[in-house]
């Protein structure tokens, strides 16, 4: 291969590396109404009454908007493909307020200084509630947060929100406690991870504006045929009164797979006529959007003495705040993308609740709801290894799903067919992994000067690539006159690189140079629908259309050369620049023949597209190794390596995929050892600023080392597989295997703070 | 009220508010590779040189600018193609929201400090936050662009 598996820069890299216009504010036109959301102080109340009078007087402002005067359709502001699976819990404004940052009224105005002076002149009068901010008391709690009786759901997702439960769901194989009685051990504990805030570092934006009497979107979103149907359906419009365009985008991560913001200047434009713009401010974007939901996980392993897994029990609740955002789907991937990486158990058992509390909804955040299982899974094997006294890499080699092992919980399995591993080197990943880490000349500890040890930990995981039989992407590529091509996506490369990587592909098969590629994305009116950048899917789900368009756009040319020629179409070849005969007689440049082909002569521009959707999820897999340093005297715990070594597949671009590891690592470091979204006793967020809430700097993360070891995935595009999610799994339950091996302390709790560990060695070592 | 900034080398009259801060300013006027990520000092976005030195915009009020020299990465193109290269040859740029401050700081990095270390290169840039790239790469392609070990 002549461009995949290559390094090739970013086609956008030096653009956005020297600061040239590019996002959603950068493009925004500058006599844009300035818009701002009065939000509820209140975690739960009714709202008796709104006097915007006097906000509506001030000089500059356009509209005062409350929920008397907006659409009251219940809706999902989850960009999930149709039909969602979650719940339609939500208005865009209603006089019940379920969280503090919930919206109250909408605000339009020439700048934002006289918005926000409006803002503080609307006079609300609530009738508080008693809010219900513990997750472990809401499930039958006698206070209901959503009492409505219009939620809908498109299919059983177990909602019984008069218990304040927004999904269940119980899988089993086997008979679960009859097999865990004939285990010789059996190791049984409970893990809580907490919420996580994105901070991507382009907080939430859109602007809208009127086009020949259609709503126009230009936001930061991952997935912006959703936010299409999906803000349509809120407004009660038609979807093709609508155009959603998405530019560049400052970061996701999941949290802009909501469509959020895009509402409140659509509601605006409509009613004033003029262009409208929203941009949240930091401390919005953490209290009033939504997080990783927090989730407590239960788990019970069965072995016996040699370490065989026999049995998984595996019961999480996670806490989806005041709406059921990805409540359902994130209780499928902590059951479906974790899970399948043992093969053994005879059998196993996922219980798994999704409950309602009056707090900031939980949401899509890399990974969706795997990180917080595997830390329970993983952290849990760790355990069990420790109970067996055996290396925790010998009892991974032991149980890991092998190749051409079916599992029932894999993605794309159905009733009675179980989905197969058709690609897989998780074995050699956790033996390559032990040797960067020097794992038999580290493990468990070693004491370093003064009061301090090292320990060294690890974790396996897995994650899928794309939902299977549900979402999908298409790709059209054309040739231009000039002989290069043009490649329209709908997929959203967040800065990830998924255009480049996507033209590397088109570029293979047209046996092109990735210049000669031109890559537009996205914008539904002008690219193929796309579900977009979620569930790990754009390098496979997208990657698949793209190259099944180039590879009929190839035939197409080769047919149009023929026609105009008069030649055969089997006696005819591509390679690139040139259409030869298979004998090498006769040849035509391509630009040449593409001015033909558009031209009179041809009357036919060639041109392809090509949709795809998987029907399976075949799983990447990673073996993650920690070595921390800690201080037994203060327990400040210093990661000093993180190993990653990953199987996804053929990895098309190297120093991307690279960088993928890197940057998830980095926020699983930080999920692991400091991010915390704490709120007081009246729900409000204590951590809503980056002085409060604090993300990993450059000194945080150590050393990391990323290597691949690619298996080849039959149905991936060249082989590839998925990386973007997988590689967030490891960090939490390696670096707390690591802890516990350097000093005995087990933390079950995320995040693993000094405090925590102080605490631990006191208990331990008094 | 009226200060004057030489932006970029350029001469420029402009009109602020007593409360407004400089990177408002400078976006209001065109200078739209200045960012803002936190408001409260915490992630280096924003940043841009007053008088040659790297500041955070969003904390120095524009009056307080008023006379002084301010350059934006618009105003240093070449010098930040060079860095820029060697973060984009790595990946490291990633999303790119947060790039052109980074760049700046690495710029005045350069001027302060010679042969930097990794340690000292990191704590330098410690300001300056990223939350795609797991700053591994950005570290890598500094290093090169430094000609550091």
């Amino acid at each position: 291969m002549n461009i995949v598996s290559k390094s090739m820069a970013k086609i956008d890299g030096m653009d956005l590396a020297t600061g040239k216009p590019a996002y959603v504010d950068d493009l925004c036109p500058k006599e844009a109404l300035c818009v701002k959301i009065l939000r509820s102080p209140h975690a739960f109340a009714k709202i008796v009454t709104i006097d915007i009078e006097d906000a509506s007087k001030v000089a500059g402002v356009a509209c005062v908007l409350t929920h008397a005067d907006v659409p009251g359709i219940r809706h999902t502001i989850a960009l999930e493909s149709y039909p969602e699976s979650s719940p339609y819990d939500r208005l865009i404004l209603e006089n019940l307020v379920r969280c503090v940052g919930d919206p109250v009224a909408i605000v339009a105005a020439e700048d934002e200084r006289t918005a926000a002076m409006a803002l503080q002149l609307i006079k609300v009068e609530y009738e508080a509630l008693e809010p219900v901010l513990d997750f472990e008391q809401a499930e039958g709690n006698l206070q209901i947060i959503h009492p409505e009786s219009d939620i809908v759901t498109n299919f059983n997702i177990g909602l019984d929100a008069r218990r304040n439960v927004a999904s269940s769901r119980l899988e089993e194989i086997g008979d679960i406690e009859r097999v865990l009685n004939e285990c010789e051990v059996v190791v049984e504990h409970t893990y809580y991870t907490q919420a996580q805030a994105h901070s991507m570092l382009e907080t939430h934006r859109a602007f809208t504006f009127l086009d020949r009497g259609r709503l126009v979107i230009v936001t930061s979103t991952q997935s912006p045929f959703h936010v299409q149907r999906l803000v349509a359906q809120s407004l009660g419009l038609p979807a093709n009164r609508l155009r959603v365009i998405k530019p560049r985008i400052g970061g996701g991560f999941g949290g802009k797979n909501k469509a959020l913001v895009e509402v409140f200047p659509a509601l605006v434009t409509l009613k004033t006529g003029k262009p409208a713009k929203i941009i949240y401010s930091r401390q919005e974007c953490f209290n009033s959007t939504t997080s990783r939901h927090a989730m407590r996980g239960r788990v019970v392993l069965g072995a016996d003495r040699s370490g065989d897994v026999r049995a998984i029990d595996l019961q999480v609740l996670t806490d989806t705040g005041a709406y059921g955002e990805d409540s359902a789907d994130v209780l499928v991937v902590a059951s479906h993308n974790v899970l399948p990486i043992y093969g053994g158990p005879k059998s196993v058992r996922y219980r798994g609740t999704a409950v309602y509390t009056n707090k900031m909804p939980g949401g899509a955040f890399r990974g969706f709801g795997a990180p917080q299982s595997v830390f329970a899974l993983e952290s849990a094997m760790n355990e069990l290894a420790a109970e067996l006294k055996m290396d925790p890499t010998q009892l991974r080699l032991k149980n890991t799903i092998k190749l051409g092992q079916a599992h029932p919980f894999l993605g794309g399995s159905q009733e009675g067919k179980p989905a197969v591993v058709n690609s897989s080197t998780l074995d050699q990943c956790i033996e390559r992994g032990k040797a960067l880490i020097c794992w038999d000349q580290k493990y468990p500890r070693r004491e370093v000067e003064g009061n301090r040890v090292r320990g060294v930990g690890m974790a396996i995981a897995m994650h899928g690539t794309g939902i299977a039989r549900v979402d999908t992407a298409a790709a059209t590529i054309q040739l231009n006159y000039d002989g290069g091509y043009k490649l329209l996506v709908g997929a959203s490369d967040l800065g990830t690189g998924a255009d480049t990587i996507l033209a590397q592909m088109a570029a293979e098969v047209l046996a092109t140079s990735l210049e000669n590629i031109i890559v537009y994305s996205a914008d539904t009116d002008l690219t193929p629908y796309d579900s977009g950048a979620y569930a790990s899917s754009t390098t496979y789900v997208t990657g698949n259309a793209v190259v099944k368009a180039a590879r009929l756009l190839r035939e197409e040319i080769v047919r149009g050369c023929a026609a105009i020629h008069g030649k055969s179409v089997d006696d005819l070849e591509l390679d690139g620049q040139f259409l030869r005969t298979v004998d090498g007689a006769w040849e035509i440049p391509l630009p040449e023949l593409a001015k033909q082909l558009v031209s009179a002569t041809g009357k036919q521009q060639p041109a392809a597209t090509a949709t795809f959707g998987g029907d399976g999820s075949p799983p990447p897999y990673v073996a993650g190794f920690a070595e921390v340093e800690v201080d037994l005297e203060t327990g400040k715990l210093d990661l000093l390596n993180f190993v990653d070594v990953i199987d996804c597949g053929t990895v098309i671009n190297p120093n991307l995929a690279r960088i993928q590891a890197e940057g998830g690592i980095a926020q699983g470091i930080g999920q692991t050892l400091f991010e915390d979204m704490r709120f007081d006793d009246r729900g409000e967020m204590l951590t809503d600023s980056f002085m409060k809430y604090k993300i990993p700097c450059r000194k945080d993360v150590g050393q990391i080392l990323v290597e691949f070891l690619p298996s080849l995935e039959p149905t991936g595009p060249f082989g590839a597989k998925s990386i973007g999610e997988v590689v967030v799994h490891t960090t939490a339950p390696a670096i707390a295997d690591a802890l516990f091996n350097a000093t005995g302390v087990r933390i079950r709790r995320l995040p693993i703070t000094p405090e925590k560990v102080f605490k631990g060695l006191q208990q331990k070592w008094g | 009220m009226r200060i004057t900034l030489w932006i970029n080398d350029r001469q420029q009259e402009l009109e602020v508010t007593c409360d407004e801060f400089l990177a408002e300013t400078l976006r209001n006027n065109g200078y739209l590779s200045v960012r803002q990520g936190c408001s409260t000092t915490s992630c280096g976005l924003c940043t841009v040189w007053m008088d040659d030195k790297p500041v955070l915009s969003c904390s120095v009020l524009s009056v307080m600018a008023n006379g002084k020299r301010i350059t934006t990465i618009e105003g240093v193109q070449d010098e930040a193609r060079a860095v820029a290269g060697f973060l984009v040859g790595e990946g490291a740029e990633q999303c790119g929201f947060c790039i052109p401050g980074l760049v700046m700081t690495v710029l005045a990095m350069k001027k302060d400090l010679r042969q930097p270390t990794a340690e000292q290169i990191v704590h330098y840039l410690n300001g300056n936050l990223c939350r795609c790239s797991g700053y591994m790469g950005q570290l890598r392609g500094i290093k090169k662009y430094l000609g550091v070990e």
